[in-house]
């Protein structure tokens, strides 16, 4: 398997093992707050190493581990596409201690990323095909990753109609706003941008649910069209109902999930359903599989 | 195969000889080992306690070879309860401040005497999940590959020995370099790997037995396979959808009585889920991981909250379920199960895996 190889070839690096726990070092280069509560922001990292730049090659939908020495690790999707060069991006929830303490952290502050872990969007078998895109809140991440992965002029022509639906409680709320708006401008791409309720008179975008607004907007299924879920678990819950009224199958909705996780290699445990281990068999998963597994998630 | 004879006799001798080459490790009593005795006082583990546990052996001390059971596997001597893996300064004064580097641990070779077969089969099992195509967990991976196990068959099965259900048995060899077979005034050592044969070799044992040898073994191993009566059942277990099982009427009835305590996953030879954390002493920081355990609420507690084992009937189901069919079904070795009884011994509120495994396997879902 492709994956495998890709494993096996940056771990027998000079014939020594590689410690799968060793953090790269990175510096912060830069810290965005990304919602206008402030409970979210977008870190830029660079690495020490020029080298570990190469290491951490990536596809869109997988995760690392942000680790800061003191603290622990937080298992985080990759917010920046395999696309942009010379630095990695993370927009990041203050919930717990790590990710607290991450919030309080500087610019020019050293760290470590460790991964790239788990698998990625299909992209093999997205080629040819229609992809909507839909999200939740500040579960886009990995779908901002994605859209700029699609959108990059060497890939927009290996992709057919991009359909964008994404929604948060209010627009400050969104993430990634200016380029939420540039990618409205294109031509290339659909985006059906919404908020649940907004008092912002000027608010030019669709006032709704996720779920209803995918009803109303969403592409109607075809063999050719693979619709990527990535949200709170309400909103992935009525999105499903959505999309199978729309007529997509069970193999054509790719969702990403979460779980608590520590090693991020599938050894701690923690973060199965069923046999799979979302750190290393996932974090994506098609409904269809899903359906076979326990929804221990 | 190569059978060696060690007259009982020579057998301290031989075990000092090794020591240049090895260090060892083996079953001693629990209030001659170096941690118990800073817990003398404490009066949850009293120091003339005679249970036994495996521990380094220093100089003086000698493995007990009269076939005892611990409370807890050897497990710890490749996968320690606590381990360091990583450390940093904090210091921005020092070079490389905050980058982490692997913790400097002692690997060099090393012998467990007296382990037994069912537990160097557990031990075989964990591996599977530590040295995997695509990841190998250097802790584990350069102690599992530093040590020899020296194995001691089990002659006289305790009643809460179920092994030969489980792909194990008391005169099993998988994962063992040497097993040795008590017969009275010898020990009876069939050679089973190189590097059994290399600490033999160190302490001098190679008097070649003679047929007669290899006889009583077979003697001995049929003797004991047969004073095991417990008899549970496994054949169906691959056939049944994992869906069915999840899903099966009988979960309550089986974790009712569970207090979450966790022993069954410190005592238990295959349970091998861990935790990760920080520590951090003035400015220097250590990253660890300590075992956690599935029969904790924490263990899968999202950072917003909700929690999908959040309920004691969800862990329980997980614990029985990975060892008995998520298990199966990923590797195709058998259960994460060897049969060795220490949880059926140890749970304070006597939940059975013999009972719960026969449940589940002869489960027949309503179509």
């Amino acid at each position: 398997m492709q994956y495998h190889e890709q494993l096996r070839a940056r771990e027998i690096e000079g014939g020594e093992m590689v410690n799968p726990y060793m953090p790269y070092p990175v510096r912060i280069d830069q810290i965005e707050i990304a919602t206008e509560d402030k409970s979210l922001k977008t870190f830029r990292f660079v690495f020490l190493n020029k080298a570990d730049e190469e290491k951490f090659a990536h596809k869109a939908g997988q995760f690392a581990e942000l680790s800061i020495p003191g603290q622990g690790e937080i298992p985080i999707g990759i917010a920046s596409s395999p696309t942009e060069k010379g630095f990695v991006k993370f927009t990041v929830f203050k919930t717990g201690v790590v990710t607290s303490y991450l919030h309080n952290m500087k610019v020019g502050d050293i760290m470590g990323i460790r991964g790239p872990l788990g698998n990625w969007y299909p992209w093999d078998k997205l080629e040819g095909k229609n992809v909507v895109i839909i999200g939740g809140g500040f579960a886009f991440t990995t779908l901002r990753a994605s859209i700029v992965y699609m959108l990059d002029p060497a890939n927009r022509s290996k992709f057919g109609n991009i359909d964008v639906i994404y929604g948060a409680r209010s627009p400050g709320m969104l993430l990634y706003r200016d380029e939420l708006y540039e990618w409205e401008k294109r031509d290339d791409i659909n985006m059906h941008i919404t908020v649940d309720s907004t008092s912002d008179p000027d608010w030019k975008y669709n006032v709704g649910f996720v779920p209803t607004v995918v009803g109303q907007k969403a592409p109607k299924a075809d063999p050719d069209t693979f619709a990527i879920v990535c949200g709170p678990p309400i909103m992935i819950k009525f999105t499903q109902p959505a999309l199978e009224s729309l007529g997509y199958g069970q193999n054509q909705i790719i969702m990403s999930l979460e779980n608590r996780m520590k090693c991020g290699i599938g050894m701690c445990g923690r973060c199965n359903i069923g046999k799979e281990l979302v750190c290393k068999d996932g974090p994506v998963f098609t409904l269809e599989q899903l359906n076979r597994t326990p929804r221990e998630y | 195969m190569k059978v060696i004879k060690i007259e009982k006799k020579e057998w301290t001798g031989g075990i000092d000889k090794s020591r240049g080459k090895y260090l060892l490790f083996g079953p001693v009593k629990e209030s001659d080992s170096e941690n118990e005795k800073s817990c003398v006082g404490n009066r949850s583990c009293p120091a003339d306690s005679d249970r036994y546990i495996f521990k380094q052996l220093f100089a003086d001390q000698f493995p007990e070879m009269g076939g005892v059971d611990t409370v807890l596997s050897p497990k710890s001597l490749i996968f320690p309860q606590t381990e360091k893996m990583l450390q940093t300064t904090l210091d921005t004064s020092v070079a490389d401040h905050h980058i982490m580097k692997r913790v400097d641990t002692d690997y060099s070779p090393r012998a467990v005497i007296g382990i037994r077969p069912y537990d160097a089969r557990a031990l075989t099992l964990v591996n599977l999940n530590f040295d995997t195509e695509d990841y190998r967990d250097p802790y584990w991976c350069d102690a599992y590959e530093a040590t020899t196990f020296i194995g001691l068959a089990v002659n006289n099965p305790s009643e809460f020995d179920f092994s030969t259900s489980m792909g194990s048995s008391p005169f099993g060899e998988e994962g063992l370099d040497v097993l040795l077979v008590d017969n009275g005034d010898e020990f009876i050592a069939k050679v089973i790997t190189d590097k059994g044969q290399a600490f033999l070799d160190a302490a001098g044992f190679s008097k070649v037995a003679d047929e007669s040898a290899i006889k009583e073994i077979e003697r001995l191993k049929a003797a004991a396979e047969k004073a095991i009566t417990a008899k549970v059942g496994t054949g169906n277990l691959k056939r049944r959808e994992i869906l069915e099982l999840h899903e099966a009427p009988f979960w309550n009835d089986i974790a009712f009585a569970c207090i979450n305590c966790g022993t069954c996953t410190f005592v238990c030879p295959t349970c091998w889920c861990f935790d990760i954390q920080d520590e951090t002493k003035g400015k220097s920081s250590v990253r660890f991981r300590n075992w956690d355990s599935c029969m904790f609420p924490l263990f899968t507690l999202h950072g917003s909250g909700h929690n999908p084992r959040g309920e004691k009937v969800q862990r329980v189901r997980q614990r029985f379920m990975h060892k008995l069919k998520y298990f199966l079904d990923k590797y195709d070795q058998g259960t994460m199960c060897v049969g060795c009884g220490r949880c059926v011994q140890s749970c304070p509120v006597n939940i059975d895996i013999r009972e719960v495994c026969n449940i589940m396997n002869s489960y027949e879902p309503e179509r």
